[in-house]
């Protein structure tokens, strides 16, 4: 009988143990999903305060501009039907260009702007991120789909 | 004609793989001796074919044969030599042909090693070895061979990535890929045990130096590439929670349970199903490894070229080895029995819990890797998983491992006393609480995080210490030497004592690192000073210099501390001839006690750049810590009682009820 009820404080223990490491397994994954919004997301202004979430697209031509210390860049990102400011603090990625896909990480501040906490960019030259290809695919298939409205009316 | 002869070379292997997958598997069923023979031979034999077909590629890229399309495509006249012949692993073929390489080199080197093995029991190995040969020789002619032409030929190649042009990455493939297929003898063991309905002492005996050696060289090569993205990426980081890192964590993890599981089952024959079931998944997820990389599902550093067919041959593969080995595992692992019992507080218990908990991060860490994909691949939307979450699960997982850990090597096995053990230890438990609380003020602000850190970290190295102390003091009425008392350590409990002092360094590391590091982006013109981490940078010079196959900006920077000059930096900003992109190229310091690294970023006009300049304090106690852990493998690997052939079965440990507490001492 001993042995049988250490055996079961033994289980019991054990899925206990198992439970809450599970419990906080999915808490901190639920916490920490990072969600990926295109330019056109956040100008229809579906995408929520406060929170961290990736952007994709390209570096808007003629968009990027360093400020007086030398260290801020400022740029805009666009999926090609809109822009996004974006603000950035620190060393851009080596193959940061205009008109190259990138995709940042951060958060959005009041009045629109993006600050990013990370910029990344394509690690070989021939490469897109995949993440800046998906937002300028679905915005050219709004506008596809817009202009294929605009059409019907007439 | 070195192209033809690699491909001929690989199909020749291919053929040997065949016969070693299925001719000793069914000498063994038969019990024919002589198919059984074959496969030693067919293992020696596609160790020299693959050897061949490699040894055909780098005389192609040495040769800078730009007629075979993999050459031209990571090769260039101007390429030193030294990465001309690590470039061969500088994409996905080549690499995939020394994963190959050293999976027919671990074939032969357990048909060397085991010659003490029961006949049937190699030839199973062997046979499940020639098995996953042929799923990789076969990826490898059927979708990626390396050997391809390229007409008309490449005037000149389009050479190595410069990220790849580092002697870190010289040795990091290599050594990660040891590791990785090492853990296919584990798997080949275990299934083979599995066929043989035999799962005893004697099975995890033999599997246990060839899991440790393997654990030891993944270990060293995540290590490397840790080592290499920390000074070569230039972020300053060394662990981003990037799927591909945990690619290689995961069986990490795993194999580090399967490690101490195999303990359990060498020593008291018990968790027999537990560990063949460690042993599969660590191969399964090894496997998932080679998928995440070499499929295309993700992008990073590592992943190579798009293919949708490489995708599908690995998963399917992966299916089939996992679906396969899952299935013999439910109809034969009833069979094998269950070790003896064991009290609440025991070693086994302790072992228990850490497999538990290794487990558990293994999966945290599967769940974090893999749901992402799962998302996109369903077109359920895009999201990532970030270094938090993975941060948020880990933290609480591995404080009560490491809590144990300085105490668990200590228990005995079957029985302890739980407040014996603990009142042993008082005074270290005490000490290490109290020195790692004071540590971290010398470093800066208190932190919560250095002062957990630093007091595990001194918890189980004093603890280990003490151990080993109290093993080579002499006992009462004892006469034998010091020298003789350190030879009964054996080598297996001192690799062991390495490892988890190996441990207890990266630990305090880590803690350090993450609780101290001071980075910071600035803008420096020449003649101008930035204060980070209590250092003095000063910009001396801006130079344009030459390399072999690049020219770079050079920055000159001089590096003080309270007025005294400590060393001068000079990190440059390449651009190889043969890529239009700039990399930048890191310039370090090392120290005992912290790292200061500078790195360039963009011009700006007046004669500036922006700069990243770091410091980072005990970075080198990771390092130390993870060579300490690779070391302890290597040395447990060895130790004798391996190389003796277990002559009569009554040695071992096997069956329940075997001879309790007087064995209680020996050594994990």
């Amino acid at each position: 009988m001993k042995k049988r009820q250490k055996r079961l404080l033994l289980v019991a223990g054990g899925l206990a143990g198992v439970a809450v490491v599970a419990g906080l397994v999915l808490n901190a994954f639920r916490d920490n999903l990072v969600f990926f919004y295109t330019p056109s997301d956040i100008v229809a202004e579906i995408v929520p305060m406060e929170r961290t979430f990736r952007i994709g697209g390209l570096v808007e031509d003629g968009s990027v501009h360093r400020a007086e210390d030398g260290v801020t860049v400022h740029f805009r990102v666009t999926d090609t039907a809109v822009a996004v400011p974006v603000v950035y603090h620190g060393i851009l990625p080596n193959l940061f260009r205009e008109g190259q896909g990138v995709v940042a990480v951060g958060s959005l501040e009041d009045g629109g702007v993006f600050r990013a906490s990370q910029v990344m960019a394509r690690h070989d030259e021939t490469y897109m991120p995949p993440e800046a290809a998906e937002a300028i695919k679905r915005a050219q298939r709004e506008q596809a789909r817009t202009v294929g409205h605009a059409d019907g009316g007439y | 004609m070195v192209a033809e002869l690699g491909l001929f070379a690989l199909i020749l292997a291919l053929l040997l793989a065949l016969a070693q997958g299925t001719l000793p598997l069914i000498g063994a069923a038969r019990g024919d001796v002589a198919l059984m023979a074959v496969g030693r031979s067919a293992a020696y034999g596609q160790l020299f074919f693959m050897a061949l077909a490699y040894a055909a590629l780098t005389y192609a890229f040495v040769t800078d044969d730009f007629s075979i399309a993999y050459v031209a495509n990571h090769s260039n006249t101007l390429l030193p030599t030294q990465y001309k012949v690590s470039g061969v692993w500088g994409g996905h073929e080549g690499s995939l042909l020394l994963w190959v390489l050293i999976l027919s080199f671990w074939s032969a080197a357990v048909a060397t090693f085991s010659r003490s093995l029961p006949r049937e029991v190699l030839a199973r190995v062997l046979g499940v070895m020639g098995l996953i040969a042929i799923g990789f020789i076969g990826f490898t002619l059927f979708t990626s061979s390396p050997f391809e032409r390229l007409l008309p030929a490449a005037l000149e190649g389009r050479d190595l990535n410069p990220m790849l042009q580092d002697p870190g990455l010289i040795i990091h493939p290599p050594m990660l890929y040891m590791g990785y297929v090492g853990f296919s003898v584990a798997f080949a063991f275990a299934i083979a045990a599995l066929i043989g309905g035999r799962l005893d002492a004697a099975w995890a005996r033999w599997s246990r130096p060839w899991t440790a050696v393997a654990w030891a060289f993944l270990t060293i090569g995540i290590g490397l590439g840790s080592w290499w993205a920390y000074y070569v990426l230039g972020w300053g980081g060394w662990w981003f929670w990037d799927p591909v890192e945990n690619a290689s964590f995961m069986p990490w993890l795993m194999g580090t349970a399967l490690l101490h599981s195999l303990a359990v089952t060498e020593k008291r024959g018990g968790f027999k199903n537990w560990t063949v079931m460690l042993a599969i998944m660590t191969f399964s997820l090894v496997l998932l490894a080679a998928f995440l990389v070499r499929s295309g599902v993700l992008t990073s550093v590592h992943a190579f070229a798009v293919d949708p067919d490489r995708g599908l041959y690995l998963l399917l593969f992966m299916a089939v080895v996992v679906a396969g080995s899952l299935t013999l595992f439910a109809w034969r692992a009833g069979k094998v029995g269950l070790g003896g019992g064991f009290g609440l507080v025991s070693r086994e218990s302790a072992l228990l819990t850490n497999n538990v908990l290794l487990a558990v991060s293994g999966a945290a860490v599967l769940l974090g890797t893999l749901y992402p994909l799962f998302l996109d691949a369903f077109g359920l939307g895009k999201i990532s998983v970030g270094p938090p979450y993975f941060e948020a699960v880990f933290l609480p997982l591995m404080l009560p491992l490491l809590l144990l850990l300085g105490f668990g090597p200590r228990l005995r096995w079957k029985q302890d006393s739980p407040t014996e053990q603990l009142w042993r230890l008082r005074w270290i438990f005490v000490a290490s609480l109290a020195f790692g609380m004071i540590w971290p003020l010398f470093v800066g602000n208190w932190s919560f995080l250095a002062g957990i850190g630093a007091f595990l970290g001194l918890w189980i190295i004093g603890s280990s210490l003490k151990d080993l102390v109290e093993r080579l003091l002499p006992r009462a009425g004892s006469r034998q030497t010091l020298g003789t008392r350190a030879k009964r350590l054996g080598r297996s409990y001192v690799g062991m004592q390495f490892a988890h002092i190996g441990v207890a360094l990266v630990v305090i590391g880590i803690t350090f690192v993450l609780g101290y590091d001071d980075e910071r982006d600035v803008r420096m013109a020449v003649g101008e000073t930035v204060e980070v981490g209590g250092y003095g940078f000063r910009l001396d010079t801006l130079e344009r210099v030459q390399g072999p196959n690049f020219v770079a900006d050079q920055a000159t920077v001089a590096v003080f501390r309270d007025g005294q000059r400590i060393t001068t930096l000079q990190p440059q900003m390449r651009e190889y001839f043969s890529q239009d992109q700039p990399m930048a190229h890191t310039s370090l310091h090392r120290g005992f006690f912290r790292d200061l690294y500078v790195n360039m970023g963009e011009p700006l006009p007046g004669n500036a750049w922006v700069m990243r300049v770091y410091y980072k304090p005990y970075m080198n106690w990771v390092w130390a810590g993870v060579i300490l852990m690779g070391l302890g493998g290597f040395l447990a690997a060895t130790d004798r009682r391996y190389r003796v052939r277990v002559r009569r079965e009554e040695d071992l440990p096997d069956a329940v009820g075997d001879s309790s507490s007087k064995t209680s001492a020996a050594p994990v």
